[in-house]
Parts: C-alpha cells; structure tokens; sequence
C-alpha cells in the first residue's frame, strides 16, 4: 500500500494524463521528492523556496497541510494527498 | 460562447452587487464534459479585498471532491471586479487552473450597469466568447 496522490487537471503533463498517481515518503516532502523521480518537474511546481507555492493548496486526507506542518507534515501508507490549484485572481 | 440560464446569470449579478465593494466570486458546475453550467454555488472570498479574491482552501476541497463525487466539473468560474473592468487581469490569468472552465467576469464599477463577460484561459491565453442568457 502506498500513498495516492490526487494530480489536478493542470498538471497532468506531468504524469502522463494520470488524475492519480501514488508514491511513498514519511513527509510530505519526501513523498514530493519520491514522485519527482517519475514525474520530473512536478516538485517545481509545487515547492518554492523551501515552501510549498502560495497558491497551490495540498491537503492531506481532508485536511489542508497549511493547517498542520506544511511540507513536514507525516504522511503514511493509505493516506489521500490531493493538490488543488488555488482559485484566485484580482483587480490587476 | 457561453451559454447560460437567465436564473444562473441574475445569480451571478446579484452576488457581484451584494458583495460590492468586495470582489464576489463562485463556481456554476454542470455534468462533466456537457459545458452546460446548473448548479450555483457562492463561495466566500478568503481575502474579503476590494481587489483580490480567493477561493477558501477547505471550503474550495469539499467543493471539488462533491463535482467529483457527482460527475460534475466548474462550468462557469466566476468573480467581480469592483473599480475596473470586467475583463482578466494579468492575476486572473496567471492564476486561471481550469482550462474547460468560462471564466465569467462581472463588473460592478457602475452602480446602473453591470457587465458581464466571459472568456477561455487557457495556458495563459485570453479569448473572450460570446454570452448567450436563456430565457
């Protein structure tokens, strides 16, 4: 059993059409750098400075991952890992 | 082109000018793959800014697990703009993730007139479409 990961519509260049790939990692960063080796690129987009990117939500079962360690959270075995690109936008 | 139901398009307006001088923003899903926009849903604007909005993180996931619990996509993605005019900004595009998605722009700068425009974003390209409201 390894950890699903739930891939938005937009980065689905990156797993090959795939809305649901699966990796493994005690963090959610190290699950990142796990898909990262099939999936080049896809950390990019995610991750920026050592951070995960401002407007990109990751959620860890249904929980948003701002909300417990950001890119420390523990993930395990049978855990859901959705990203989901932030809606927003403004004036300018 | 859009093509929308008068009572989904007075939604719409009614949100935009209820929220006025926030910008209002919320989703219309339909079933997947019918671009045919049914079901209104407000969302809160996170930011509560006169110039930026921002879909709620949680409320945004509970969202998008129930389109894909019903088959359903975001048909029409739609927000306000409060002093400018309804067309994307260079934020609106950048951020714009849903390339299926109408992204549906409502202007509340007039207090007589609202517009309401929509467009295709798609990897950072803007095409505005035609609107069609159905009586």
């Amino acid at each position: 059993m390894a950890i699903e990961v739930r891939i938005p519509t937009i980065l689905r260049t990156y797993t090959d059409g795939a809305k649901q790939i699966e990796g493994t990692g005690s963090t959610l960063d190290e699950l990142i750098t796990d898909l990262e080796h099939r999936h080049g690129g896809l950390r990019d987009r995610l991750v920026e400075g050592g951070g995960l990117r401002r407007f990109v939500n990751v959620y860890l079962n249904d929980e948003d991952v701002r909300f417990l360690a950001g890119l420390e959270t523990p993930v395990k075995d049978g855990d859901t890992v959705t990203v989901l690109p932030a809606v927003a936008g403004g004036a300018r | 082109m859009l093509t929308i139901p008068r009572a989904l398009y007075d939604k719409i307006v009614a949100h935009a000018r209820a929220d006025h001088p926030d910008e209002a923003c919320g989703v219309i899903a339909g079933p997947a793959g019918s671009d045919r926009p049914e079901r209104f849903i407000a969302m809160l604007n996170a930011a509560r800014s006169p110039t930026f909005y921002e879909f709620d993180s949680t409320e945004q996931f509970r969202l998008w697990r129930e389109m894909d619990d019903n088959d359903e996509e975001p048909v029409v993605i739609y927000h306000s703009h409060t002093a400018t005019e309804a067309y994307p900004s260079r934020t609106d595009i950048s951020y714009a993730s849903e390339p299926q998605a109408h992204y549906v722009l409502v202007s509340t700068r007039d207090e007589d007139a609202t517009e309401f425009r929509s467009y295709r974003i798609c990897d950072g390209e803007v095409t505005e479409e035609p609107v069609t409201v159905v009586e």
